[in-house]
């Protein structure tokens, strides 16, 4: 399977994704922001980081990158995107998702390991999870706190567009337990198709026991499938 | 424009510095040059009260690449691996702009490390505030945290380890020092020698503005109630920038094209310059012209003196600047010849070809000014305190009110305002004895922590700059890495002061010892002088950053405890020292006395016999006895883990506090297997280490018969109430 990822000046997890990817036998190219045109891809991952500085608001600027021009195209064509953390802002930004991501609920940066739960498992990102399954990821974001209007939140409960949502070491999905103020405790969503996916947790970063743990891998296995 | 006294006072130096310029010159300098004397001549650059100390420290050793004296130090961590490290205060601008004065200490340290050609893998930090309870401490806590967050995560090197506390005596100049470690290739790195002539000095970053000037100057002076008005002063930060500044170097380092590279850190532009081509035994020649500006009509004295970050000198091969220009473009940064190295040993500085300055580069290096300056010998305190005739306190009393303290709180707060992940690297975050990281993509690791003790220090710099040695030496051993070598941050008060001045000849003394006796030279380091305000001096506070070699990383241990009916062994001897402990100072506010006394020849061997049981895995977890002594050591194995511990009480002999809260040195908590516990006890009693087991594992409660017991789930909540109450 080949992949791109998309690789902006103040992108940071460029490499550990690469790693990830590499470690599942994809076939990945890193694309530099000022290129022109993408390979030919059947993934596209936009990484964490900080694209342009994010000085404006996180990922506005990478959003009228060039770049993004053939991300979109390639997106509507029925590529499969994956956008995580400063990707997922970025994703947002594009309107390739809806909603927007403010500041998380306390002001602070959270550098952190937090449970997920898996929503929906139907789909081409997270067949290999089991519905319900309780996952470890570690998340690292300063504006990770989803927020859209009712009318969408609801449509992306009864589409079934959630894969995860932030909960507790059991399961319970409950305020207590949403570490940045998301609606609905969302911690990624997809686009109407499910061929989009963006996230705040770092899958990429849940790749080795040594580090942290496995529960990272079968994220990139079921693009495989 | 005439030189007055006036204005040589407003420059930081003092009349008889500057009649020693006017013999240098032979000749009145003009105010640009008088600039550039300042900023090389201050204590922060010119190190005029510390050198003839600093240079008794050993700094040699087998994995020793580079000592101080470079950018950062360089050791040897095997397959032609190196790891370049430096630890660097920036307390002065963090006190007077908390988010960008500690931001910016994170980008020049990086720096410092990135210019030998590393690409840095962690950072720590070790931060002291004022008093909770001082109007300023928590905008500044706020401020500090966020800014070292802010750089790091950004630029995307993790934050892994630090160390945060509080004391009324940084009320009015808090302290903030980051340290920065890198990974190299041994035969690629980069130093700030020049060499050859008329070779180009290329100018790369960022472009120059009016912040910082003369940073460094007001790092080299006492705070006084007009210190607000110094925010001009301090540098802004641009992580962003700064990525880019770093690729685009590392990018340039995979060739050969640089001859020699220095980044504009402390007094910019000209520090760097100078240092270059001191370092080469050759001149240089600036065209300031050329300088890339931020703002309109800067003068050539503000270009020399300002701070602005994310700023490279280069001096380049010949013919290599088409290429090496190409890839500062792809980063969008500026690139820019600027001058020239040359054979008149002066530093000429010119504006539209014309000469506006030239003075001998030994003028500003070597022939600085250099103080012996009065320092006067500490007596060990007397001991004068019985603990019968305190007023009695309750053990869980004591040890409640301990670990719900601002200092023993769970610093939480703090590290989750970093990512530590970032790298994916990171094989033990920060909350054990030190961190440990994996060397990418190898099997190999290294361990880092920093560490201070103010207050031992204070009682007796000697012991207390053997103790700080020690226990970076233990937290590295605790996790199960051999310690290689050490960087050292010395933030004092005024060195004219000479009870300060004897604070750190002595506690520089007390580093000697210990760094010699334990194998584990410094590398790098920085000197704050002048940390006060109105004559009120900061305690002596030495911070350590030690880094040391874990051969295979799935090695690694940690402070969690592991099972049930495990056995807990004390390693090392306690004889119930409560000077100058946290006990004395949190319980009863007793804050003299000596600092427990170090035996460097039982540091060494139980710590070298320590690292051989985790080597061959005979122990499953371990973990140093330091402040708070045995109790708050074996609370920090409950609080990491969810386990409980039933904990033996002493022989009758002993005082209970004595034992439980005593801050003797040298000793570690070792959890064994009940199989392996024969074993173990042999090899220690074989080596001639005192040893005795002090708890078994258990579920739930934290509990010694007869006198407490309290849930884990509770003690966890009292640790973690702090911050966010705060």
């Amino acid at each position: 399977m080949n992949s791109s990822i998309v690789v902006f000046p103040g992108s940071n997890c460029d490499r550990d994704l690469a790693i990830a990817l590499e470690k599942l036998h994809f076939k990945n190219t890193m694309v530099w922001h000022k290129d022109t045109s993408l390979p030919k891809s059947d993934l596209i991952v936009i990484p964490g980081g900080f694209s342009y500085g994010d000085y404006l608001r996180s990922g506005a600027i990478a959003a009228k990158s060039k770049i993004l021009n053939d991300v979109v195209h390639a997106a509507k064509d029925g590529c499969l995107i994956l956008g995580i953390c400063n990707g997922f802002q970025i994703l947002i930004e594009t309107g390739l998702l809806k909603g927007t991501l403010l500041r998380n609920k306390n002001l602070k940066f959270l550098g952190k390991d937090v449970c997920v739960k898996t929503i929906n498992t139907d789909n081409k990102f997270c067949n290999k999870y089991e519905q319900n399954q309780i996952l470890k990821f570690n998340i690292a974001h300063n504006e990770g706190n989803y927020f859209t209007s009712t009318d969408h939140l609801k449509e992306l409960e009864d589409k079934n567009l959630i894969p995860f949502k932030y909960c507790d070491g059991k399961g319970n999905i409950n305020e207590e337990n949403n570490p940045n103020g998301s609606m609905n405790n969302i911690a990624g969503i997809f686009n109407d198709k499910k061929n989009i996916l963006g996230m705040m947790p770092h899958p990429e970063r849940m790749i080795d026991p040594v580090i942290s743990n496995n529960d990272g891998v079968k994220l990139f296995s079921s693009l495989l499938n | 424009m005439k030189i007055t006294n006036a204005i040589v006072e407003k420059h930081g130096l003092k009349p008889d510095e500057y009649t020693k310029i006017k013999e240098l010159l032979k000749r009145e300098p003009n105010l640009l040059e008088l600039g550039v004397f300042s900023a090389m001549w201050n204590e922060h650059c010119s190190y005029k009260s510390s050198r003839i100390h600093l240079k008794n420290l050993p700094t040699k050793g087998k994995q020793v690449i580079q000592g101080p004296g470079e950018n950062a130090g360089v050791i040897d961590i095997g397959d032609d691996d190196a790891i370049i490290f430096k630890i660097e205060s920036h307390n002065h601008p963090s006190y007077i702009e908390p988010y960008q004065g500690a931001a910016t200490g994170v980008g020049g340290i990086l720096r410092d490390v990135f210019t030998m050609g590393a690409r840095p893998i962690a950072l720590l930090n070790s931060i002291h505030f004022g008093s909770p309870d001082h109007p300023k401490t928590k905008s500044l806590l706020n401020g500090v945290v966020s800014g070292i967050g802010g750089y790091g995560n950004c630029i995307g090197i993790p934050t892994v380890a630090g160390e945060t506390k509080f004391d009324h005596t940084y009320d009015e100049n808090i302290l903030v020092n980051a340290m920065a470690v890198g990974l190299a290739k041994k035969n690629k790195i980069f130093y700030s020698k020049a060499k050859g002539l008329n070779k180009s000095v290329v100018y790369v970053g960022s472009k120059t503005g009016r912040d910082g000037i003369h940073g460094a100057s007001m790092a080299s002076a006492e705070f006084d109630e007009n210190s607000e008005n110094k925010k001009p002063t301090v540098q802004v930060g641009d992580p962003f920038t700064e990525k880019l500044l770093m690729e685009a170097c590392l990018e340039l380092m995979k060739d050969k094209s640089i001859i020699s590279i220095q980044d504009m850190g402390a007094a910019g532009l000209t520090s760097s310059s100078v240092e270059m081509a001191s370092k080469g035994d050759l001149g240089i020649e600036l065209y300031l012209d050329k300088v890339p500006c931020r703002e309109e009509e800067m003068t050539p004295y503000e270009m020399m003196l300002s701070e602005s970050q994310e700023r490279m000198l280069i001096v380049l091969e010949d013919k290599k600047e088409k290429e090496a220009k190409k890839i500062f473009e792809k980063w969008d940064l500026d690139f820019v010849v600027i001058g020239k190295t040359t054979d008149t040993n002066n530093l000429t500085l010119k504006f539209n070809s014309e000469t506006i300055g030239e003075i001998p580069i030994d003028a500003l290096t070597s022939k600085a000014p250099l103080y012996d300056r009065k320092w006067t010998k500490k007596k060990l305190p007397t001991k004068k305190i019985d603990i019968k005739d305190l007023k009695k306190i309750k053990l869980e009393d004591a040890l409640i009110k301990i670990l719900s303290s601002p200092n023993e709180s769970n610093k939480s707060w703090v590290t989750e305002q970093f990512d530590q992940m970032i790298m994916n690297d990171t094989v033990q975050r920060s909350g054990a004895d030190a961190a440990v990281i994996r060397i990418h993509k190898k099997e190999k690791a290294i361990a880092v922590t920093v560490d201070s003790s103010a207050n031992y220090c204070k009682a007796h710099p000697l012991t207390g700059g053997k103790q700080i040695v020690c226990e970076s030496w233990r937290n590295l051993i605790s996790v199960g890495a051999k310690p290689i070598a050490i960087t050292n941050c010395l933030n004092f008060g005024n060195p004219e002061n000479s009870n300060v001045m004897g604070e750190f000849a002595e506690c520089l003394q007390g580093i000697r010892e210990a760094c010699e006796f334990l194998d584990y030279p410094v590398v790098s380091g920085n000197v704050s002088f002048y940390n006060g305000t109105n004559k009120k001096n900061i305690d002596p506070t030495p911070v350590i950053g030690g880094v040391g070699l874990i051969s295979e990383s799935k090695n690694k241990i940690n402070h969690l405890l592991k099972k049930e009916k495990n056995i807990v062994l004390q390693v090392g001897k306690t004889f119930g020292h409560l000077y100058q402990s946290l006990f004395f100072k949190d319980i009863y506010s007793i804050t003299e006395g000596p600092p427990p006394e170090i035996n460097l020849s039982n540091e060494r061997s139980n710590g070298e016999t320590v690292l051989k049981l985790i080597i061959n895995k005979l122990i499953v977890s371990t973990h140093d006895i330091s402040s708070g002594g045995l109790i708050l050591a074996l609370a920090e194995m409950c609080l990491a883990s969810g386990y409980g511990l039933r904990i033996e009480k002493p022989s009758k002999l002993f005082n209970l506090m004595e034992y439980y809260f005593g801050e003797d040195q040298g000793r570690y908590l070792l959890e064994v297997e009940p199989e392996n516990l024969q074993n173990v006890t042999k090899i220690l009693n074989e080596n001639n280490i005192f040893n005795e087991a002090v708890a078994t594992v258990q579920n739930d409660n934290f509990e010694i018969l007869g006198e407490l017991k309290i849930n884990v789930n509770e003690l966890y909540k009292t640790n973690n109430k702090w911050y966010n109450s705060y």
